[in-house]
């Protein structure tokens, strides 16, 4: 793990990378990271995320900026600029049922090729997706998901990098940790390394690739 | 009592000790308010949090303390916050009691459309094809109709939610069941006839001889 200040973290972002980006309607977002994107411009980008949240808050931000050419997301439905650029075509964006996105990005974290569900079975969902019967039951193949960064946004980091999240920030961002080339991690803490208790690290060290300095 | 309050507190009677329950974004929210004095429910916001409380009082929100829609809420003792994955393997692996979820349509067999409107409204699903397809029991809380036309309609005209079928429909005319693929009147509300129920309703409805009204 190494610690790299924010425009140099962000600097490695190429444009049309792919990110996993932390939160739920904002709550747990890389807000600085995500601020840093926009100030370098970064463009062509394909986020996937639980969600766009709201115009000016989290990746709202970004999609503001006509920073996205592609959104992976569950809900888009509290962000009318997201709707008004999907309409226009200006942006694609692929629905996804939330606990299906959840599990696609695990998958994709542990090694795993995809993962069966009931969810969606007989709606819009299922088209062009393969049925798997398992035990007289079916389930639909939904395949991994990874991204060439993950921006995680943590409670606490430790100098090694181990992270523990706060309350309902959790969310996507310790699945999201998982599944990505690159995992940049902020935090609203840096802590020195013991502040953490072993059995307090939700996300383990070794995973982190950045953390993101302090201000 | 407006609409809304009749169905909420018809909801609330569904509850029972212990339960873990989820409730949705709208009218579903509103049966918190009405839990029975004394029964404790664990309530469950999908964005990773069991033990959901009342909206915190002014000035006492956290940022890192919202419901799925985004909104402060309050922490009750013994809660427990949790990650996404956690929260999905609660709704779809046969942990979730109950889901209380709004209704755009729900047709004769207990199929509900409830995530867009082709053309006008796409939200995106969100965790609503999860809960749907993987509560133990699904209610749906809804007005009867919308500009006088009927939500229970005989075929959803909307893109399904889920091929599985909600268990029942509360209204602020009536309560519906859906049991093997039929729509029967269960109960009606405070001085409503199951003939004015069957003038809003499109599907199909079979009517009992005796249907109670609803207690509140």
């Amino acid at each position: 793990m190494r610690t790299l200040t924010l425009d140099q973290a962000v600097e490695m972002i190429p444009e049309g990378a792919s990110l996993m980006i932390g939160g739920f309607m904002g709550v747990g977002t890389p807000e600085r990271v995500v601020d840093e994107i926009v100030r370098q411009t970064k463009r062509d980008l394909t986020v996937i995320a639980n969600d766009t949240a709201a115009p000016g808050r989290g990746i709202g931000k970004l999609v503001d900026a006509k920073l996205l050419r592609k959104a992976i997301v569950s809900h888009i439905g509290l962000n009318p600029e997201t709707q008004r650029q999907m309409i226009s075509g200006a942006l694609e964006v692929e629905l996804v049922p939330q606990g299906t996105l959840i599990e696609r990005i695990r998958a994709g974290g542990h090694g795993l090729g995809g993962i069966l569900t009931q969810t969606g079975i007989g709606t819009p969902v299922e088209d062009g997706k393969q049925r798997i019967e398992v035990d007289g039951t079916s389930y639909l193949l939904e395949v991994a998901l990874r991204a060439d960064f993950a921006l995680v946004q943590a409670f606490l980091a430790d100098y090694l990098g181990n992270l523990s999240y706060a309350l309902t920030a959790r969310n996507f961002n310790p699945v999201m940790a998982m599944a990505a080339g690159t995992v940049i991690a902020s935090a609203d803490n840096i802590v020195p390394v013991g502040v953490l208790a072993p059995d307090h690290v939700v996300t383990p060290a070794p995973v982190v690739d950045y953390l993101v300095a302090n201000a | 009592m407006d609409p809304q309050t009749i169905i909420a507190r018809r909801i609330a009677k569904e509850l029972r000790p212990g339960m873990l329950v989820n409730l949705g974004i709208g009218i579903p929210t509103l049966v918190a308010n009405y839990v029975p004095q004394g029964m404790h429910v664990f309530f469950q916001s999908e964005n990773g949090l069991i033990g959901t409380g009342a909206p915190p009082e002014e000035g006492m929100a956290h940022p890192t303390l919202t419901d799925a829609g985004g909104r402060p809420v309050t922490a009750l003792p013994g809660a427990c916050t949790f990650d996404s994955a956690m929260s999905f393997g609660l709704i779809r692996g046969g942990h979730l009691d109950l889901t209380v979820l709004g209704g755009l349509q729900v047709d004769q067999t207990g199929r509900l459309a409830n995530w867009m409107i082709p053309g006008k409204m796409v939200p995106g699903m969100g965790g609503a094809m999860d809960l749907v397809t993987g509560a133990k029991r699904v209610v749906v809380a809804m007005q009867h109709t919308a500009k006088g036309a009927p939500k229970i309609v005989k075929q959803c005209t909307l893109p399904v939610t889920s091929t599985r079928p909600v268990d029942l429909v509360v209204t602020e005319l009536a309560v519906i069941a859906f049991r093997d693929g039929q729509a029967t009147l269960l109960e009606t509300a405070p001085g409503i006839s199951p003939e004015q129920v069957a003038a809003a309703t499109q599907a199909q409805l079979s009517v009992p001889a005796r249907v109670p009204e609803m207690t509140l």
